[in-house]
Parts: C-alpha cells; sequence; structure tokens
C-alpha cells in the first residue's frame, strides 16, 4: 500500500524527469527513444506478473495469463527493436571518420 | 526472511534507477546503445525479483507465459525488417496497453468477488482495494484498454492490411458519445456498483472507442498517433502501479507518460496542427474547392538525371517513405558516394514527419551507412535551396508540397514543408503520377523546374549509380 500523497509525489517527479529527458533529445533519435520508453513502460510485465499471482478463479488466471503474455511481448519485444536501431547508430560514428568508403 | 521484501524493494528501486538512467543515454547518439543495454539490466531485476514476491500464486503459469510472451516477440522483432520498425513499434505498445488494462480486469473482478459476503475465507486473503485504488484502477484500466485497440489499428494501417480510412458523417459525435458512456460506467464501477457483466461493458466499449477514435485518422498523421498511444500505455502502467503498490511501474509509466506526451507534441508542431486536430478533425476533408494545378509532369531519364548531378556543385538529397518502402537507402547512399568522390557536395534533408514515425529516415539512412553530418534538418536545410543545384526527392511528397504554403483549402495547408523547389532543379524519383499517402495532388511535381523520374526507389537508386559509373570510366 503507499500513501495517496507520497504517490502525488512521486508521480510529480517522475513527470519532470520524463519531460527533461526528452526535452533536450536531437530529432535524429525521436525515433530509438519512442521505441525505447515504449520498452521502459514494459515494467507492466511485473504488475501483470503480480495481477496473475493474485488471480484466484479460472477466468480470473485467463485474463491474468493473457495480461503477462501482453506484457512480456512489450518488455522484450521493445527491447530488440530498440537494440537494433541503436546498434546502428553506433557504426555510424567511427564512419565519420573514414569519410564514407 | 525478514530481509526478502527489503531486497525486493531494493530491485525495484535499482530498476527505476536504471530505467532513468537508460532513457538519459540513449538522448545522445554516442552513449544511446549502452542506455537500452540499462534498461534492459533494469527490467531483468525488476521481473526477476517479482517471482520472489511474498503470498504469489500460479508461480508456474506466470513462468510459461512469460517464457512464451519473451521468445515470441524476441524472434519477431530480430527478424522484421527495418522499414516495418513503425508498426512493431505501435504493436509492441498495445501489447503494453492491453496488459495494463488485463491488470485493471483482474483487480476488478477480483473486487467484485471479494463484495460477495458468503466467502469470507476469499476476503481475508485479498486485501479490499481504497476507493483511490479502485477509481485509479478503472482509470487505467480505460486508458490501457484504447492505448490497446488503438495501436492494433494502427500496426494494421502501416501493415498496409486496412488502406482505407473509414469515415462517416457525425463520426466525431459517435466517437464522443462512445467515450462519454465509457467514462460512465467507468464511474459507476469505481463508485462500488461493480458486478461482472457492468465490467464486461466496460471493457467493450473502451476497445471500441479505441478503434473508433484511431480508423478515421489517415497515414501522414499515424506517427503523431502513436506516440500518442506509447504515452497513454504510459500513464495506464502507472496507474495501475498505484493500485498494486508498485513504486516501479509508478516511476516507469509515469516518466513514459511526460516523455511521451513531450515527443506528440513536438511531433504536432512540426505538422503545425494541435495533438486535438490530429485526432478529431479528420484529415484530408477540408472544405473549399482545391486549386487546380495547371500544366503537366515532365518526366526525365536516369542518364540525364545523373549527368544533371555529376556536374552540379551541390546536391541534396530528399528521402520519403517512398524510400522505406522500396528499401532503396543502400543504393541510394552508394550513389550520393560516388556523387560525393566526384567533389559534389552532397547532403541529406529529413523533415520532421517524414516516413512513419519521427526520425524514421535517420534510423534508415543510419542503417545504410550515412554519416550525420551530412544528415541535415529542415530549419537548417530550408535557406540553403536556393544555393543548391539540384534537389533529388526520393518517395518524398507531402513534406515537399508547396500547396501547403499557397492552398488555404489543402488540407495539408500550415504544415511546414522543406521548400525543395527553391532549388534550381529538382529531380523526384516516384513509382507513378499517382496522389501521396494523404490522397493530395503536388504541385511541385507540375513546376517548371521539376522533371519526374519515374520507377521504384531502389530501381532507379540502382540506375543512377549505373550511369554514373559508366560516366566516370
Amino acid at each position: 500500500m503507499i500513501d495517496g500523497f507520497l504517490a502525488l509525489y512521486i508521480f510529480m517527479l517522475a513527470a519532470f524527469t520524463g519531460y527533461e529527458i526528452i526535452a533536450r533529445v536531437p530529432v535524429i533519435l525521436h525515433t530509438p527513444l519512442m521505441s525505447g520508453s515504449n520498452f521502459v513502460h514494459g515494467i507492466v510485465l511485473v504488475g501483470a506478473m503480480i495481477a496473475l499471482g493474485q488471480a484466484r478463479t479460472p477466468f480470473e488466471m485467463t485474463i491474468g495469463f493473457i495480461g503477462v503474455l501482453l506484457g512480456a511481448g512489450n518488455a522484450a519485444g521493445g527491447y530488440v527493436v530498440t537494440e537494433r536501431m541503436l546498434e546502428m547508430f553506433k557504426s555510424s560514428k567511427p564512419a565519420d571518420g573514414k569519410g564514407g568508403k | 526472511m525478514v530481509w526478502l521484501p527489503t531486497l525486493i524493494k531494493g530491485c525495484y528501486f535499482l530498476a527505476a534507477l536504471l530505467f532513468i538512467l537508460g532513457l538519459k543515454r540513449m538522448s545522445s547518439p554516442r552513449t544511446a546503445r549502452g542506455g537500452i543495454v540499462w534498461a534492459g539490466y533494469g527490467m531483468l531485476l525488476a521481473v526477476l525479483a517479482t517471482f520472489f514476491l511474498p503470498d504469489m500464486h500460479n508461480l508456474g503459469l506466470i513462468a510459461a507465459a512469460v517464457l512464451i510472451g519473451v521468445s515470441a516477440a524476441w524472434w519477431t522483432g530480430r527478424r522484421v525488417a527495418m522499414t516495418a520498425m513503425p508498426q512493431m513499434v505501435a504493436l509492441y505498445n498495445g501489447m503494453g496497453g492491453g496488459a495494463a488494462a488485463a491488470i485493471g480486469a483482474v483487480e476488478l473482478i477480483g473486487y467484485v468477488r471479494n463484495l460477495v459476503p458468503v466467502q469470507p475465507a476469499v476476503i481475508a486473503d485479498t486485501p479490499a482495494l481504497t476507493p483511490i485504488e479502485l477509481a485509479l484502477g478503472v482509470l487505467g484500466a480505460l486508458i490501457g484498454a484504447v492505448s490497446f485497440s488503438g495501436s492494433l489499428i494502427a500496426f494494421a494501417k502501416l501493415q498496409g492490411w486496412l488502406d482505407k480510412r473509414f469515415v462517416f458523417p457525425g463520426q466525431r459525435a459517435v466517437n464522443l458519445l462512445l467515450l462519454a458512456v465509457a467514462v460512465v460506467v467507468g464511474i459507476m464501477l469505481a463508485s462500488g456498483y461493480a458486478s461482472l457483466s457492468l465490467i464486461a461493458v466496460f471493457f467493450a466499449l473502451a476497445l471500441l472507442f479505441g478503434l473508433m477514435m484511431t480508423l478515421p485518422i489517415g497515414g501522414a498523421d499515424m506517427p503523431v498517433v502513436i506516440s500518442l498511444y506509447n504515452a497513454f500505455t504510459g500513464l495506464a502502467v502507472a496507474f495501475e502501479g498505484f493500485v498494486l503498490g508498485n513504486e516501479a511501474m509508478i516511476i516507469a509509466g509515469t516518466v513514459v507518460g511526460a516523455a511521451g506526451t513531450l515527443l506528440t507534441q513536438l511531433m504536432a508542431k512540426a505538422m503545425n496542427r494541435s495533438i486535438g486536430n490530429v485526432l478529431f478533425g479528420s484529415f484530408g476533408a477540408a472544405g473549399g474547392e482545391a486549386q487546380s494545378i495547371e500544366g503537366a509532369q515532365k518526366p526525365i531519364d536516369a542518364a540525364d538525371a545523373a549527368v544533371m548531378m555529376a556536374y552540379a556543385e551541390r546536391v541534396v538529397i530528399v528521402p520519403g517513405y517512398g524510400m522505406a518502402v522500396a528499401q532503396a537507402q543502400h543504393k541510394v547512399w552508394e550513389f550520393a558516394q560516388l556523387l560525393i568522390k566526384r567533389g559534389v557536395k552532397v547532403k541529406f534533408a529529413i523533415h520532421p514527419v517524414a516516413g512513419r514515425m519521427p526520425g524514421h529516415m535517420n534510423v534508415l539512412l543510419a542503417e545504410a551507412g550515412v554519416p550525420y553530418d551530412l544528415i541535415a534538418d529542415m530549419d537548417e536545410i530550408n535557406p540553403e535551396f536556393p544555393a543548391t543545384d539540384v534537389a533529388l526527392v526520393i518517395g518524398a511528397n507531402d513534406v515537399v508540397n508547396p500547396l501547403a504554403k499557397t492552398d488555404p483549402a489543402s488540407p495539408i495547408y500550415g504544415m511546414p514543408i522543406l521548400d525543395v523547389s527553391n532549388a534550381k532543379h529538382v529531380i523526384v524519383v516516384k513509382r507513378g503520377k499517382g496522389t501521396g499517402f494523404a490522397g493530395i495532388e503536388n504541385a511541385l511535381f507540375y513546376a517548371d523546374n521539376a522533371r519526374m523520374l519515374y520507377g521504384d526507389g531502389q530501381a532507379a537508386a540502382g540506375q543512377l549509380v549505373n550511369e554514373l559509373k559508366t560516366l566516370d570510366a
């Protein structure tokens, strides 16, 4: 259980953090960053696991199971896609020095 | 085992810290790759810790679902082509929204079960939800369900499964009514009138609203919509995190919600439209007569086009979604390198909403190996067009359409564009004579200084490369 006001403080500070992180990002990184933040809300997987862990009836368990499936898809898919994108960005740095061979 | 809850809380704290540091690192090209790896470790830690939470049932089921979900997404994510990234992000984002909605559903159903007084034993072992938790749980479920069905529609549209925009008179009123009813049902649920059938109605309404809201939105607006749903899912996760008492979820969800909202605003601004206009002003349905366009499209063949650029001083290449579809980025870069070798100054100009996601073109050019310093954004390149000999437009259409400046009746009127028509010559690589994704005629194609090079982007770029090579030989 979290105290309501404590949650409100967390909410406020986290919102500023998110805003500040994005505010200074070059356009080049918008897509990977969108994909990266897509991965970060994959933390929903943890919530789905908890929900399934608390489920009692078969009906609740079915919905919880679907929730964990979807959450796992969000987390794993988001990671793979972001990592693949950023991998290419890494390789383009040394290409600068070589002057496009 | 007094230390176990503390250890688990510690893991969640570390995960939240790693997420924030990871996102921070992702905001600079040099550290970006490390950023996602940090965030990945955070996720791994949080998921592992969750298995050790007290009072967890169905551990086998949980492990099975995690394994299946992770391997399926990992497999598809590895195999999908770079050009299909936007719809994959939409798909994975929709899954996250669906998961948040599912959490809300399980909590609500459990709440209803606890209301039945004949099962005192059950009441004892699941803590009842407080009114605030109930309200936020319902809100999170609503947002999550909308994000789920909306993202799936966005995915289907970008995948090309849904070509036509679905528009009918009074659509906006119907959508608003749907949302209003969903909210009323949600308020009923949150104030304790919960029953299983009401929960079912609530989710049906929320899913239907997400679907109806996304169907009329045109392809050019898709990047904004995906980004908005990304923010939605973040918020939904934060709310469900409050219900479950999980701080890591609240922090990660809120950070994404705020970051996603700002990103959505930046993108809408790049198109000179408000988010509300994107969502509810149906695109392409502007009133008034569109200006008729005089003249004809003038074709050019690859040999002439290649010569024109080979002896130019400055060439600006403007890629668009057509380049992505044709997978032409490697050929285009090969062509650009040949020009550079001849002493031509080559730059790539990227419109903020070129492609189907912000920065989509940057990703593709990076994949082909184009260095950063050759890539210019709109504000940087527009003043340079008058001094440019040839602007080569590959697969871009609406973002270079001068009607955005001259025709108030055009649906894209007011959108900032790349002023390629100011260049001395414009060569447009285009598959056929049709209109762009938004279905709008492009005055650029009829301009006096414009020549059309018809053909698939990759084939046309290949021809240009060959012509340059024969020129060099």
